[in-house]
């Protein structure tokens, strides 16, 4: 093995480690306040990543060919929609069901993925779809056929990951927003009786959750160009890993988690197999569920009797 | 969701109030609907370009508004209000309903009747509703053997399709390489389905609820992902053809090919390609019923039982010495080898697979199933896999919208009735000549 292979394979995975990091968060927040896992969750991020498209295409269209304009523009209308879509879907599929029993969301989570998957498909078509590539240029290092190469759009994935997690990590540390999900976080009960509208804190956490997807949808429909409706379930499920990885329930976890699913993921499809990368990742999966349930940064889970 | 909290009052609603309640509401999920479709639904991508559709969202609006307005208006009526307590009290029905013995044995009549009906329909109906009947029977089978891991033992398994494919390329890779016919496939398949319900059990017994679905999910993946893969093994997406069923040796082709006697010349009759299906659904039709007795009796032994207590509080079962890891090992080991028997069946209609006809909406589909017709309710699990199997077929029109469907379906039954449409009945057992 090459020291450039090596090191390409690293800024690959360091770029998809971020983004698993970004999803993983709505796993983690969600899973650490109300204690399901939001099915929908990766497609949500799907949806994001429909709504890039066609936010750049209707900007496009009108003539704002301004780059950073329409790259923040996108961002922003992708952030409010996918947001709505957060709310939407904790306010329909999941709060009439809270103390119902724990199948219970979980199975409505599912119907929920299904009505979105099909949803999109319904509406957009089934085939893959594109976005034409905006930022083509590329750093260079190393001369020859011995080359690392970066391209902007990854460095501004790594970028833009670093500076939401920082962002949403001071939100939950120095905020009252922040200090009112935590406290929701370590007992829900006790929170409403101190006077905390837990409910909201709920439709927050889902709000939260959603944004970060979509910025992660966002990035990745600007690095690969092409997506269809299925990616959310894949992705979903990797982020799920990362978020398991680190540890769910802590915030630190689900980025430190994404970073060493992407790392792994990268090395291995680099050096093993490609073909074979999701096969790895499901069943890193498995085994951290069966040998380290808890995760890296994780708490112990008590049973409550 | 409607506002629970206003009193029903006898002397009357201030309506005007409400009225503009109602109002507000429609006017909130009139934007929010246009918000979250309009974009989505409205602006179809066309290569770089959209395409402007937007009467589409504005439409769903429309109606969502209307109908906002009309539930927040109906709930301040006192026959809403009956109905809101109505649906309230549905929700909080506990699990098992028991009936007594006389009242079960009048159900015999309609099981006779039930039988003969699908005895005789598969020698009335065309070739075309004979596949769909297959179909149903197959998913009748899936939704048998999920219905014992998830409605009885309470482990959501959402890799079940797993073994349907362990099932299905035993029967297609054991005909190719070990030259296995279809009835012994049928069992080593069955039991191949089981050592891979046991291997994947084993580790994940220490977990549950969520965790467990979303391993079993990573598990299903995986071998999915195997199957496609593999190609030369698997045949990768190219898939494998699997062998078509005998009878004693008798073939159900025009001509033999292996120098044996295809069915029809043996019995004198012409030859007719839908014996095969004909044959097919019988078999599966005896399978069906054998796995009913089989789950019925189950129920009623320590082990179901067993099974029913663990779904109900974990901790307490271990507490009264309940050995877990068995009791869940074998709901799985038993749900995986019926899922292998109904992918032996499965290949053998179909006469070719691929990993496709394996991915998670196929699990996702089954699961439906289980929720759909109450979790634990053999009945409700057999109407539910007929009715979402065949009503798709009458409904060809509205195809498309089949997983959608299922979807909001999944929502709402969970959100109306959490533990599914017919509540598992159990027979209560009588005791007679023992002093009060």
């Amino acid at each position: 093995m090459d020291w450039h292979i090596l090191a390409q394979q690293l800024v690959n995975g360091l770029t998809l480690g971020s983004i698993y990091g970004l999803i993983a968060i709505g796993y983690t927040m969600v899973y650490g306040i109300v204690g399901m896992i939001n099915f929908a969750h990766g497609d949500v991020y799907m949806v994001s990543a429909y709504l890039t498209a066609i936010c750049l295409a209707v900007l496009f269209s009108f003539g704002i060919d301004s780059l950073p304009f329409a790259l923040l523009a996108t961002l922003a209308t992708t952030m409010l929609i996918t947001a709505a879509y957060g709310w939407t879907i904790e306010r329909v599929a999941y709060r009439p069901l809270r103390g119902a029993p724990r199948l219970a969301p979980l199975i409505s989570a599912i119907g929920m993925s299904l009505v979105l998957q099909n949803g999109v498909q319904l509406s957009q078509g089934a085939k893959t779809q594109g976005v034409p590539s905006l930022i083509p240029a590329t750093l260079r290092f190393g001369e020859g056929h011995d080359f690392v190469q970066i391209t902007l759009v990854q460095l501004m994935i790594i970028v833009v990951s670093l500076t939401s997690m920082a962002a949403l990590t001071w939100l939950i540390q120095r905020t009252s927003l922040g200090r009112q999900c935590r406290a929701t976080q370590q007992d829900r009960r006790m929170a409403a009786i101190l006077g905390i509208n837990t409910d909201r804190i709920i439709s927050m956490v889902f709000v939260i959750g959603a944004a970060m997807a979509a910025i992660a949808g966002v990035l990745v429909t600007l690095n690969y160009g092409s997506f269809d409706f299925y990616i959310g379930f894949v992705t979903g499920i990797k982020a799920f890993t990362a978020a398991v990885l680190g540890g769910i329930g802590s915030l630190p976890g689900a980025m430190l988690g994404g970073l060493i699913l992407g790392l792994a993921e990268a090395l291995f499809s680099g050096m093993v197999n490609t073909d074979y990368k999701d096969v790895f990742a499901f069943s890193l999966l498995v085994l951290v569920l069966i040998f380290r349930p808890t995760g890296l940064l994780g708490k112990p889970e008590v049973e409550k009797v | 969701m409607p506002p629970v909290a206003a009193a029903p009052s006898t002397t009357g609603v201030r309506w005007n109030l409400v009225f503009r309640q109602a109002v507000l509401e429609a006017t909130a999920a009139f934007a929010l609907a246009l918000l979250l479709l309009g974009p989505i639904v409205g602006l179809v991508l066309d290569g770089y370009q959209v395409k402007n559709e937007l009467q589409r969202p504005l439409l769903i609006a429309a109606i969502i508004a209307v109908g906002r307005f009309l539930v927040t208006l109906a709930m301040h009526t006192p026959t809403g209000q009956a109905a809101l307590e109505r649906f309230n009290a549905r929700r909080r029905q506990p699990g098992v309903l028991v009936v007594s013995a006389s009242e079960s044995n009048q159900q015999r009549w309609w099981l006779l009747i039930i039988v003969a009906v699908s005895l005789t329909l598969p020698f009335l109906a065309s070739k075309y509703w004979l596949t769909v009947l297959i179909q149903a029977m197959i998913y009748v089978l899936l939704g048998l053997g999920l219905n014992i891991v998830v409605g009885l033992a309470g482990l959501l398994d959402l890799g079940y399709v797993a073994f349907y494919a362990v099932g299905a390329y035993g029967l297609a890779l054991g005909a190719q390489y070990l030259d296995l016919g279809f009835w012994s496939a049928l069992p080593l398949a069955a039991m191949l389905a089981a050592l891979f319900g046991g291997v994947l059990g084993f580790p994940v017994l220490r977990m549950h609820g969520d965790y467990l679905a979303i391993v079993t999910l990573g598990f299903g993946e995986i071998i999915r992902l195997v199957l496609n893969n593999w190609l030369e093994f698997t045949g990768g997406p190219n898939g494998v053809s699997a062998p078509a069923p005998q009878l004693f040796g008798l073939e159900f082709t025009r001509t033999a090919r292996d120098g044996g006697i295809p069915f029809h010349e043996y019995f004198q009759i012409s030859y007719d390609p839908t014996h095969r299906f004909i044959f097919i659904y019988l078999a599966l039709f005896l399978i069906v019923c054998l796995m009913v007795v089989v789950v019925t009796r189950l129920r009623n032994m320590p082990i179901g039982r067993a099974w029913e207590a663990l779904r109900e509080d974990e901790i307490a079962c271990r507490a009264l010495g309940i050995n877990h890891v068995l009791v869940k090992l074998s709901a799985f080991m038993m749900g995986a080898t019926v899922g292998g028997i109904a992918g032996v069946f499965f290949a053998t209609y179909q006469g070719f697979i691929n990993p496709m006809s394996f991915n998670f909406f196929e699990s996702a589909l089954i699961v439906a199933i289980v929720v759909l017709g109450g979790l634990g309710s053999t009945t409700g699990v057999i109407v539910a896999a007929v009715v979402l199997t065949i009503l798709p077929e009458l409904l060809r029109a509205f195809a498309d919208y089949r997983v959608f469907a299922f979807g909001v379906l999944m929502v709402l039954m969970m959100i109306w009735r959490p533990r599914g449409l017919i509540r598992p009945r159990r027979r209560a057992f009588e005791v007679k000549g023992l002093c009060r």
